[in-house]
């Protein structure tokens, strides 16, 4: 058994608003009351520290998820599955043409080690990166606190079912899982199991709209069904999606409920592509060509459907599968 | 305080969304309604709406009583209009043979195992089909299902007849 070697965090004491700075290869990281700065050897950007905080909450918490997560129109991750991009300009088409983008390559634990630091020291009491903005008290200030609950908070991966014996539990009250103010009208009732004698455990059912009503956070999407390599996602959404998610293979989005509005970019360039409004009942896949960001007037139950495959990103890239998926 | 009202979309009363194109073609996304998809079908007509290589999910109106079908691997059906009951028994030794390599597969009459028992689903429920046993839908009303499995034999595919092709 080989044991990986614990992994050193390249960081700085607290600047004189208490932060601690990070670096990551040639990419240099701080923060102030209001913004994260981001350095790298031919450029140089800044975010609101609150955008960045939910952008690097979600890279986290999804394993640097499938393809690429971008913070915004310059910075971001590319996951190899083992290893990660972190780039600068890369997927901007203006960078690109001015030569001022710049890459690296890092160990998965090894970026993980130093976002996970990074989410923790720059997250205030009070803060949840998760959360929808009207339930979150505010990132900025000098620092205060921290919310470990919040930013390491179970990340639901059924290995079969939610609700199967052993497998994901339900959301209840009692739990901590109690009716988000959105939902308040969503039916709570179960179905009805009549399981012959000596079938108790193998008739399984659950109610999946009252288990997303009691989602806590937002844009979070979560595995409850399993059939294969193809799962399940459901996730509920409100306000703006905080990252621009890049497919590295297609993904399907069915909406359960409500409205949502999605901006779709070219994937490499960030050229405009489409606007796709969704509502009850609807579904459309996103080419693995494309990047993507979401908008929710309301909060709304987003059913994610993935292939997790992980064959699929080398299969496309390499033109032996289409980056669409039914080609009419 | 503002009080939400939460929109679920069904046969009798859905509103679709769109794409609008800037520079693509909506075929690309394949953007077509459940419901939409449901109240054209046939009852139990398994319509491809979503397919990701080998697995698919489709759209399935329920109505009356379905065959008996069998998977050689779990399935999920989530009821997304009305009421269905769901009949799940044992496969026996005789009905492993109309099982395929993926997909659903209609079985010739009942299934000869035990008795499983039954759920009773309404809308948002969902209901794990679990390899190794039998299914079958019963639907007083219509309602609509929508049925996380494998691309098989029964699957229809009639993608230019449900989705957006044009700006």
């Amino acid at each position: 058994m080989t044991i990986a070697a614990p992994v050193k965090v390249d960081s700085t004491g607290p600047n004189t608003d208490g932060y601690r700075s990070f670096r990551l290869g040639e990419f240099k990281f701080r923060r102030d009351e209001y913004f994260v700065y981001v350095e790298w050897p031919t450029g140089k950007h800044v975010m609101s520290a609150d955008s960045f905080l939910k952008a690097l909450q979600r890279d986290v918490a999804w394993q640097f998820f499938y393809g690429i997560v971008n913070f915004d129109g310059v910075v971001g991750t590319v996951n190899h599955y083992g290893t990660v991009d972190l780039f600068a300009g890369r997927y901007n088409d203006v960078y690109r043409k001015a030569e001022l983008d710049h890459l690296e390559n890092f160990s998965t634990p090894m970026i993980k080690a130093t976002f996970d630091e990074m989410l923790d020291d720059w997250t205030n009491a009070g803060f949840d990166p998760f959360a929808s903005p009207t339930e979150t008290g505010s990132a900025f200030g000098i620092k205060h606190g921290d919310n470990r609950a919040a930013i390491t908070r179970h990340r639901v991966t059924a290995s079969r079912m939610v609700s199967v014996p052993g497998d994901e539990p339900l959301r209840n009250d009692e739990n901590g899982h109690p009716v988000n103010r959105h939902f308040l009208d969503v039916a709570q009732d179960e179905p009805e199991k009549h399981p012959e004698p000596g079938f108790d455990g193998e008739i399984s059912s659950f109610n999946l709209y009252a288990y997303l009503s009691r989602s806590q956070v937002t844009w979070n999407p979560s595995v409850v069904s399993v059939c294969g390599d193809s799962l399940y996602c459901p996730t509920t959404e409100e306000y703006i999606l905080p990252i621009i998610h890049g497919n590295d293979r297609v993904e399907w989005f069915i909406q359960l409920s409500d409205e949502l509005i999605w901006q779709v970019e070219d994937r490499d360039s960030g050229a405009a592509l489409a606007k796709v409004t969704m509502r009850s009942g609807d579904v459309a896949a996103m080419p693995a060509d494309i990047r993507h960001q979401g908008y929710a007037p309301k909060r709304a139950m987003l059913l994610v459907w993935e292939n997790a495959d992980p064959a699929l990103p080398a299969l496309i890239s390499s033109g032996q599968l289409p980056s669409v998926p039914v080609e009419i | 305080m503002k009080t939400y009202t939460t929109n679920f979309g069904s046969l009798a009363d859905f509103t679709k969304g769109s794409i609008d194109i800037i520079d693509d073609d909506p075929k690309r996304y394949v953007f077509s309604n459940i419901f939409e998809v449901a109240s054209t079908s046939r009852p139990y007509e398994k319509v491809a709406v979503g397919k990701n290589r080998q697995y698919v999910v489709e759209a399935i109106r329920a109505e009356g009583t379905s065959e008996w079908r069998t998977a050689p691997h779990d399935e999920f059906a989530l009821v997304m209009d009305g009421e269905v009951e769901i009949r799940l028994q044992k496969l026996g030794p005789d009905d492993t043979a109309a099982t395929a390599e993926r997909g659903s597969n209609a079985l010739k009459g009942a299934p000869s195992g035990a008795m499983m028992g039954r759920v009773v689903a309404r809308r948002g429920h969902m209901t794990l089909l679990p390899v190794g046993a039998a299914y079958q839908f019963h639907a007083d009303k219509p309602s609509v299902i929508l049925l996380q499995t494998q691309d098989g034999p029964d699957t229809v595919h009639k993608w230019a007849d449900i989705i957006q092709t044009v700006a």
